[in-house]
């Protein structure tokens, strides 16, 4: 496909989509799908063609609207110069039932019961750059991706910009890895574009999402899947690589669902294979489902794991940049980074660049979890207050109770308690509070929450998803989660905190790898701000949160 | 050796030394009468700094480094056995202890065995994090070897040596973290394993007592590793 | 007067009684050693009580039953200096390898499977197990550990003339597990 032929698919659809009068969006991302929305969307559409309104009224999927604790989530939109109805209503908690009254509703007065609030801080606040086509285009659909400009981007970047270009304006955007430690992808580009690496370059996507309470990568995926393509055929112009793996865990099926057909689709249209839009620039991607080891997220375990080996990481260097999968130079990025580079490419560098804090540009999404009002997707400039992101965006603590913290970077991260709820969300902001960007996991605890069974259970997830390659991470992960129940079970004494810390230190710094370095860090920052909580379990033999059992009389116990 | 490969110097406990590009800091230190210590390294096989004993200090990079799988740079400042990595190692050294059954007294490879020499080498006196004592089966299916997994330290030798000098790749690594076991085949007991051609360079390599010969009683089983220097040498002769 | 000598207590818990037969081996060295300490406690005599103020006590054996568990507290309040004498006392060794099977197991191990005659698990006079065999340090705080199954006659006498002498014996080059 060409560019023009590429502006005519665009405009055919979007002549198409202006047929309908109304148009009803049913989510149909992970979130609302696990509660029946795709009952919801086949009742719609039964109601449509009942009332004989199939040529006015489109029924389609959507991804992800992004406040999933309403979820089942639709919207309907209506087009015209009718001032008194609302061009666009959100519709929360939406049952099959509930078919016949939307349906209705398309004439009239929307239905209040439902009725979802838009002009709320949750969607006020929020910039979407990585989630803009979410929730708006049907992502099992390639023509809706093409009549919101996609693909233009990537054929006006292979006909009127030169490999080096590209890159530049990545680097001038200051685009900063989203996988976790903020390696500026420029940089990395770079390093890929310059590697002499005979005749093959790969471009890897890292899907293989796994921290605990992260679902940011999969829903990009389940709702805009093209993008991560059309992200991932721009690296691999602008490093000189030909071939892309997708490495995504088999546990998202309908990522992967939707990935295949997003894949097919393209290479159907020219937009992927070879010789794409008439250029002698080839691509082809290709998707490997990985099994769910955690660690497969570190690259070189995921290269060794696509590699069809037993995925365990090696020590670098050599980075995958120099020799990554089959030896060749890698450039391997998470999928919010791949997501960040249409708009990139689009808009400009310089554009990007303006949102966002001096080191940290763009914005962020998240995955907001735990004891808060709105769970769900969000997706907000670098630098934002974490306050607000609770207060206003989140719309605080349920119930009454107290905020007591908010744990970001998974397993490798840390929980920042009330006082530094005025700092804000960046890379470096982050690493000094303890904690840790990581890919996007945001999980609200309030009062009930005791930070020592935190920390357990976080290290329980490392114990259970170190590989087991390296002496440190394998059986210093198991002995201190043997320490952190003893104290959780007020058996401990200050010689075990004494001897936690130790092995602590010991994995931290002797780790082969990311997950063996990182897995302290839970304990770490919840000593640094709960330690009276970690002294109430040994010296008081109490768990203040009311959360651990704390055994009685223990005669083993010896100072 | 290319004949086009180049010499750097660097420095190695502050001691001057020249080496080959390819050289990794382990290799280079040997070399020189530097002691590293490491238990999965073996000339021979290829390096996949696991057993993390042989981390060392590299002036201007702030992590630790594995000598065995860390490949030397010109003008290097290398520093092999600081106090803080002596402390480490000793840490390591007790989590081996303490996540195997590591019974020297009635060990078939007592007096001979690489961990129990490393402990005196190191100075591991007691070991201060609890032992896990967990069940591990021993395999005396083989007609003439036994596999003890309570002695086994993870070090994957007999599986690169199986793999990469013998070809039969018999040995395999099953399971993750904690759980983690050497298995033969898909599991199988050794003895009934198709793959194995019974060379017993995996009992040569293995640093403990885990691999043994049958008939071998207590501090009877010393290992033979000569042969694996010379099969790579002979090898490298080839190309 | 001369100075007091120093008091010097050995106990014996779940071990093979070697490291004290080791500890006999140093023969006439025994007789030298003899005007410098007084061995106040041991099991080769007979006080039914454990002494206060000793200065010294080696403890041979792991922390294996209750009764052991008792006597390690006893012996760690009365003790300024405590020494792990032998592998056993400092990783449990031998009695350890009971521990990836669990006490009842042991027990009808012990006292069923292999028993001919009359075979029962005891309920007295045998003191019960603790779950776990454990190591001296495990349980109290140790000042000094000598390795060894058992360690030479030589390495205990090393030990206890740098012992009298203030000093800590550096064993680094004389002893290991296992030797």
């Amino acid at each position: 496909m060409i560019a023009e032929e590429l502006s005519k698919t665009a405009a055919a659809e979007r002549e198409a989509q202006a047929q309908f009068e109304h148009r009803i969006n049913v989510c149909v991302a992970a979130s609302c799908l696990s509660s029946n929305s795709d009952k919801i969307k086949s009742a719609l559409e039964t109601e449509v063609k009942k009332k004989g309104l199939e040529k006015s009224c489109q029924v389609r999927g959507v991804g992800c609207m992004r406040l999933c604790s309403r979820g089942p989530l639709v919207s309907t939109e209506t087009q015209g110069e009718d001032e008194t109805q609302p061009a666009s209503v959100l519709y929360q908690n939406v049952t099959p039932e509930d078919a016949p009254a939307l349906v209705e509703s398309l004439k009239g007065e929307p239905v209040k019961a439902l009725e979802c609030p838009t002009d709320t801080p949750f969607f006020k606040s929020q910039v979407t750059i990585v989630l803009e086509n979410s929730g708006k285009i049907d992502p099992e659909r390639i023509e809706e991706y093409i009549a919101v400009e996609g693909y233009a981007t990537l054929l006006k970047a292979l006909t009127t910009m030169t490999p080096a270009e590209v890159i530049a304006e990545i680097s001038r955007s200051g685009l900063r890895g989203r996988g976790g430690a903020g390696y500026s992808t420029g940089l990395k580009w770079t390093t890929v574009a310059k590697a002499n690496g005979g005749s093959r370059k790969y471009v890897i996507c890292n899907a293989d999402e796994g921290d605990p309470g992260a679902f940011m990568d999969r829903s990009v995926l389940e709702s805009d899947p093209h993008r991560i393509l059309e992200g991932m055929a721009l690296a691999a112009y602008a490093v000189g690589a030909s071939h892309g793996y997708i490495y995504v865990r088999a546990e998202y099926p309908l990522a992967i669902k939707r990935l295949r057909a997003a894949i097919r689709q393209a290479e159907r249209n020219g937009l992927l294979g070879t010789n794409i839009s008439g250029t002698t620039f080839s691509f082809t991607v290709e998707l490997r489902l990985g099994a769910g080891a955690f660690v497969c997220g570190e690259e070189t375990a995921l290269i060794a794991s696509i590699e069809g080996k037993r995925g365990q990481p090696r020590p670098r260097p050599p980075y995958p940049a120099e020799s990554g999968v089959w030896g060749c130079p890698t450039l391997i990025n998470n999928v919010e980074t791949f997501a960040n580079i249409v708009p990139i490419i689009r808009e400009g560098g310089d554009w990007f660049a303006g949102i966002g804090t001096a080191k940290s540009k763009g914005t962020k999404v998240f995955a907001l979890t735990g004891q808060i009002h709105n769970t769900g997707l969000i997706e907000v400039p670098m630098g934002t207050p974490l306050r607000e992101i609770v207060y206003e965006i989140g719309g605080g603590i349920p119930g009454g109770k107290a905020f007591k913290a908010v744990q970001t970077g998974g397993p490798s991260g840390g929980c920042i308690p009330a006082q530094h709820l005025d700092s804000p969300v960046d890379y470096e902001s982050l690493i000094q509070l303890g904690s840790f960007m990581g890919s996007g996991g945001m999980i609200i605890m309030d009062e009930t929450s005791c930070m020592v069974d935190v920390a357990t259970y976080f290290m329980e997830f490392c114990m259970s998803e170190s590989c087991g390659k390296c002496v440190p991470c394998r059986v210093g992960t198991a002995h201190m989660y043997d320490l952190l129940q003893k104290i959780t079970r007020g058996e401990a004494t200050m010689a075990d905190l004494d001897l936690l810390l130790e092995v602590c230190d010991v994995v931290k710094n002797t780790s082969l790898c990311g997950l063996g370095m990182g897995a302290p860090q839970p304990i770490f920052s919840t000593l640094r701000y709960f330690r009276d909580e970690y002294l109430a379990h040994i010296e008081a033999k109490q768990c203040p949160a009311g959360v651990c059992k704390i055994h009685e009389g223990n005669e083993e116990v010896i100072a | 050796m290319s004949p086009t490969v180049r010499v750097k110097t660097l420095t190695i406990d502050g001691q001057a030394v020249g080496a080959r590009e390819d050289q990794t800091i382990m290799q280079v230190a040997r070399e020189n009468n530097i002691f590293v210590p490491a238990l999965c390294a073996i000339e021979g096989l290829t390096p996949v700094g696991a057993c993390r004993l042989c981390i060392v200090e590299v002036k201007g990079v702030n992590k630790l480094l594995p000598a065995c799988a860390t490949r030397i740079e010109e003008g290097m400042e290398v520093t092999t056995n600081s106090e803080r990595v002596a402390n480490y190692r000793r840490t390591i050294l007790e989590m081996l202890f303490s996540e195997g059954n590591h019974i020297c007294s009635v060990c078939v490879s007592n007096g001979h065995c690489e961990l129990q020499t490393l402990a005196k080498k190191l100075g591991m006196t007691h070991v201060r994090v609890p032992y896990r004592s967990t069940m591990r089966r021993v395999d005396a299916s083989h007609e003439r070897f036994i596999a003890d997994p309570n002695r086994c330290i993870l070090c994957t030798r007999c599986v690169r040596v199986c793999d990469e000098i013998e070809g039969a790749h018999t040995w395999d690594v099953m399971g993750r973290g904690i759980n983690s076991r050497i298995i033969t085949d898909l599991s199988q007991p050794w003895g009934d394993s198709d793959s194995c051609t019974s060379c017993g360079k995996c009992v040569n390599v293995c640093p403990t007592g885990a691999l043994f010969e049958k008939g071998k009683a207590v501090s009877e089983m010393s290992k033979r590793q000569e042969f694996l220097p010379y099969l790579t040498l002979m090898r490298e002769g080839k190309k | 007067m001369s100075t007091p000598k120093v008091r010097v207590a050995t106990i014996w818990l779940d071990g093979c009684s070697g490291c004290h037969m080791s500890l006999l081996d140093m023969d006439e060295r025994l007789i030298e050693l003899a005007d410098k300490i007084d061995v106040v406690y041991t099991p080769l005599m007979d006080v039914k009580q454990f002494p206060k103020d000793v200065d010294v006590t080696l403890v041979e054996g792991a922390v294996n039953s209750h009764e052991d568990y008792e006597r390690i507290l006893e012996v760690r309040k009365n003790t300024k200096i405590l020494v792990s004498l032998g592998d056993c006392a400092i990783s449990a060794n031998v009695p350890s390898m009971r521990n990836p099977f669990g006490v009842e197991v042991t027990l009808k191990r012990a006292y069923v499977e292999n028993v001919t005659l009359n075979p029962q698990i005891p309920s007295k006079e045998v003191p019960p197990l603790m779950p776990l065999a454990r190591p001296v340090h495990a349980v109290v705080k140790v000042d000094l550990f000598v390795q060894g199954c058992p360690p030479s006659a030589d390495t205990i006498h090393f030990v206890i003339a740098e012992l009298l002498e203030g000093r800590t014996p550096d064993l680094s080059e004389r002893t290991r597990f296992g030797a």
